[in-house]
């Protein structure tokens, strides 16, 4: 059912904006005949942006799933270890510099991954494992990432002030290329799903984990490095979007239950499905102007996420 | 059958000297009581037995095996630790949680068989937890979590079971239904290793009993051997009396 809805998200993606197309029209220029404007239209704009709001979703909401696992809290998201505050100081310090898209999007990429290795680095210590510690660490390097984030912007011109926030609430007017996204997305799925199981156990606890034969240790690093690449991905093609990443998967626990098996490929799902309607709806409720994807995420999840809440048991 | 070995085994405990170094074989058949006060190490004794510490020094053998050189999942598909604290941070039906004794047994594509049901819902029977089935884990009562735990163990299929208190928070009847079940695994070739305080459970259902003295000091061997009430009082710096019921001995402090 999912499945069906993440195509009908992605069909009204590409048929709906400044000229508006039916679905005929869509088959006509999709199969090769029709009006070449609207196979323009499709193929370089609509359908490569709708693919990159739908891999940028599903990215987002597997690593939430992980994280929340991986740090047996329900509040953890994807940014939570910093790592998207790492991607921010990258792509803010190259467009302080007034370098290109490519290099904002790199530079958020190195950024991403320098955190992740900071984080990985510092929370190993002596003794054993604890989500507590990875936690810990991660929450102190993001606030150290979000005063460098402000110092930034206090020193940035007014011209590139708007560019700026909007990256940092997330914009897929960047998102040129869905592909990497893509890339990454489908074998990170592939990698999960056999450890649906012993996520599930992880998610008693270490200790119950390992007594159960899990060895936790590498899994947790693996699920950790896992989410990690999925978050930089995510943030390199769209900037930090917000929410998607924390309430997608509590959603779907509301409605289906916790078992990883079925949450996490649902995560990819519904969230790509979610984030491809907002971007929609970004583009179309104001046009011409584009509001930042990331308002209209929490304002679609927000009612949703408290009407499941208040339902379930 | 598989037979657990401690070898010159010394726990780490920060902050405390190290014992004397335990040195026993625990044979399927047996039932092993754990006694010692409040922070005598009785857990950690636990857990290194189970490779979830490592020791300070000595070592662990299963099948003459070191633990070290085993992996979890082989570790796990013969032994069983029922721990006593437990994390529920995600809601899960008690299905689901006595559903995941089968972990060790299934490949990571592996979907739960139908024999895998069959020994969850055995288990549950076993504790009475059938009506219970389908409740999430974090609605229940804390004697109700604590059949859970022993039920997930008890789908693990054990040969070595290692239980941290398994009587906590258990009513009457529960603590005699749980050491009775205890009785008959071991009945059936299991070996039973666990950590208690109630010195008349322990008389009545333990057949080897290990004394913990908090500074590291041990003694073990026959139950009957070990229940002097000189060695438990000085055990629990408690005045101690006892009497006798049907030939076993009962105890009560004062």
């Amino acid at each position: 059912m999912l499945a069906v809805l993440g195509v009908v998200a992605l069909l009204v993606a590409v048929t709906v904006g400044s000229v508006s197309m039916t679905f005929s029209e869509l088959w006509m220029a999709v199969s090769g005949r029709g009006d070449p404007l609207f196979r323009e239209l499709v193929f370089s704009l609509r359908l490569p942006r709708a693919l990159a709001a739908f891999a940028t979703g599903g990215l987002l909401a597997l690593a939430g799933a992980l994280m929340q696992v991986l740090l047996r809290n329900p509040l953890a998201d994807p940014y939570v270890l910093g790592i998207s505050g790492g991607a921010a100081v990258g792509a803010l310090a190259s467009m302080l510099l007034g370098l290109g898209t490519a290099m904002v999007s790199g530079s958020a990429f190195a950024g991403a991954l320098l955190s992740t290795l900071l984080v990985f680095g510092l929370a190993q210590g002596r003794g054993s494992w604890t989500p507590t510690r990875l936690l810990l660490t991660g929450v102190v390097i993001a606030a150290g990432w979000g005063a460098v984030i402000t110092f930034m912007l206090s020193l940035s011109p007014a011209d590139r002030l708007p560019g700026m926030l909007y990256w940092l609430m997330g914009d897929l007017s960047y998102a040129r290329s869905p592909w990497l996204a893509w890339l990454v997305l489908v074998p990170v799925l592939i990698v999960t799903l056999p450890l649906g199981r012993s996520l599930n156990v992880l998610a008693r606890g270490p200790l119950q984990a390992a007594a159960l034969g899990v060895a936790v240790k590498p899994l947790a690093w693996l699920v950790y490095g896992l989410a990690s690449l999925l978050t930089a991905v995510a943030v390199t093609t769209a900037g930090s979007v917000g929410f998607v990443g924390l309430i997608v998967p509590h959603m779907l626990r509301l409605v289906l239950g916790n078992d990883q098996r079925i949450i996490l490929p649902a995560s990819v799902m519904a969230g790509g499905a979610l984030l491809t309607i907002a971007d929609t709806l970004a583009r179309t409720l104001m046009a011409p102007e584009q509001l930042p994807v990331g308002v209209i995420t929490a304002l679609l999840g927000v009612p949703t996420f408290l009407f499941l809440l208040y339902r379930s048991r | 059958m598989a037979i657990l070995e401690a070898s010159n085994l010394v726990v780490d405990i920060p902050g405390r000297s190290a014992g004397d170094p335990f040195s026993a074989r625990i044979l399927p058949g047996q039932r092993w009581g754990v006694l010692g006060p409040n922070g005598a190490g009785k857990s950690t004794l636990l857990h290194t037995l189970a490779g979830l510490r490592p020791p300070r020094s000595g070592q662990v053998l299963l099948d003459g095996d070191c633990l070290t050189q085993l992996r979890r999942r082989q570790l796990a598909q013969k032994l069983a630790v029922v721990f006593q604290e437990r994390q529920d941070s995600f809601p899960a039906t008690v299905r689901e949680t006595v559903l995941i004794g089968r972990h060790p047994f299934l490949s990571p594509w592996q979907q739960e068989t139908a024999n895998d049901l069959r020994l969850a819902n055995q288990a549950m029977d076993a504790l009475s937890l059938s009506l219970l089935a389908d409740r999430l884990v974090s609605t229940l009562s804390g004697g109700e979590r604590q059949r859970v735990a022993i039920a997930t163990a008890l789908t693990q299929q054990p040969a070595i079971w290692l239980a941290d208190e398994p009587t906590n928070h258990l009513d009457l009847h529960h603590q005699v239904a749980v050491m009775e079940l205890l009785h008959r695994q071991a009945e059936q070739g299991a070996a039973v290793f666990m950590c208690l305080h109630d010195l008349n459970l322990a008389a009545r259902w333990c057949d080897h009993l290990l004394l913990l003295y908090p500074d590291g000091e041990l003694c073990f061997g026959p139950a009957e051997t070990m229940l002097v009430p000189e060695a438990l009082e000085r055990l629990y710096d408690q005045k101690l009396s006892v009497g006798q019921i049907n030939g076993v001995p009962v105890f009560v402090p004062g």
